[in-house]
């Protein structure tokens, strides 16, 4: 399979993490300090470096089918939850993850919290909350970057376009010094469930024993399915939601 | 104490998700395709991606259903 598809595919994925990461730091650097925020950020690194040196090559010693069946399953269910929060908040009945509030959020937050020095460390709230979120958004990037690459059997791929987000990602997030709040999470979210979904269906049904017709052509058509289904969805809750509203709003006509 | 069950929560909340059910539906799916596989030797490769759609849109109506 050509690399762009996988590489197009980490970005976005990769994107959508990074700028939570980065709403997370931000808040961290301009309410609390930058140093500490820093030193969470670099032990945050530490650690997913050692986890990605562990897991890595373990996963490569597994079978393929077995891989396969457990990567997939993960990427299906994984893919599954973001179509759902995505689907959810394009038709309101979830609200709209905004990187502005959520930074208003832990602004607050790190506002009121307490100063304390820990370990060498001159603010641990702001390395904490740095820590905690580099580590985690940290570790879907791995997680993204380990099953479509050691899939794909084209891990230099994966990093190039995990890399490639970050680094736009962090540019961005240094040029404007605020969250980024213009960037279309939603449907990029939206973009990556239908990506997961599909590459989860693909290899867990691969790994479960199934010879897909056309073997990898069937992405071209697996792709736009679940995209064309999920689209579906969209307009199922909305007309669902239309279709409840309208009876409150005739009442109101009436009263 | 308290750490082990945060640990537990946040590896349940990273890999099962708001809604344990598609998780469910999903391994189930992925078990009938196996068996179908290699017990009847049926391809059917048709089930997980028509599972996987009836999970989204159950959890869907599920979480719609009473708003």
């Amino acid at each position: 399979m050509n690399a762009l598809p996988l590489i197009l595919t980490v970005f976005v994925a990769c994107a959508v993490e990074a700028i939570e990461a980065l709403t997370i730091v931000l808040a961290a650097g301009i309410t609390r300090e930058w140093r500490s925020t820093f030193q969470g950020m670099a032990v945050a690194l530490v650690v997913l470096a050692a986890v990605t040196a562990v897991v890595g090559p373990a996963i490569s010693y597994l079978p393929l089918t077995a891989l396969r069946l457990v990567i997939g399953a993960l990427l299906l269910i994984f893919g599954l939850q973001w179509l759902r929060k995505a689907v959810l908040r394009a038709t309101g009945y979830k609200a709209l993850h905004d990187e502005a509030s959520a930074y208003l959020r832990e602004v607050t937050a790190a506002e009121t919290a307490a100063r304390e020095s820990r370990r060498g460390v001159s603010d641990w709230y702001a390395f904490t909350l740095a820590f905690k979120g580099v580590l985690l958004e940290g570790l879907e990037v791995v997680f993204i970057v380990i099953t479509f690459g050691d899939n794909q059997k084209d891990i230099g791929a994966a990093v190039i376009g995990a890399a490639a987000a970050i680094v736009v990602i962090a540019v961005a997030g240094i040029a404007v010094r605020a969250p980024l709040t213009r960037v279309p999470e939603n449907w990029m979210k939206f973009a990556v469930g239908i990506m997961l979904t599909s590459f989860g269906t693909f290899w867990g049904a691969e790994g479960a024993g199934v010879a897909w017709p056309g073997n990898d052509g069937a992405l071209l058509v697996l792709v736009p399915v679940v995209a064309i289904a999920s689209a579906a969805c969209i307009l199922w809750l909305r007309s669902r939601k239309s279709a409840a509203a309208a009876p409150a709003l005739q009442k109101e006509a009436v009263g | 104490m308290n750490r082990i069950k945060a640990f537990g929560a946040f590896w349940y909340d990273f890999v099962i998700g708001d809604d344990w059910h598609v998780a469910a539906l999903v391994v189930a799916g992925l078990a009938l395709t196996a068996i179908l596989a290699h017990a009847a030797h049926v391809n059917a490769w048709w089930l997980l991606p028509l599972l996987a759609f009836a999970a989204l849109a159950w959890s869907l109506h599920r979480v719609t259903g009473n708003k």
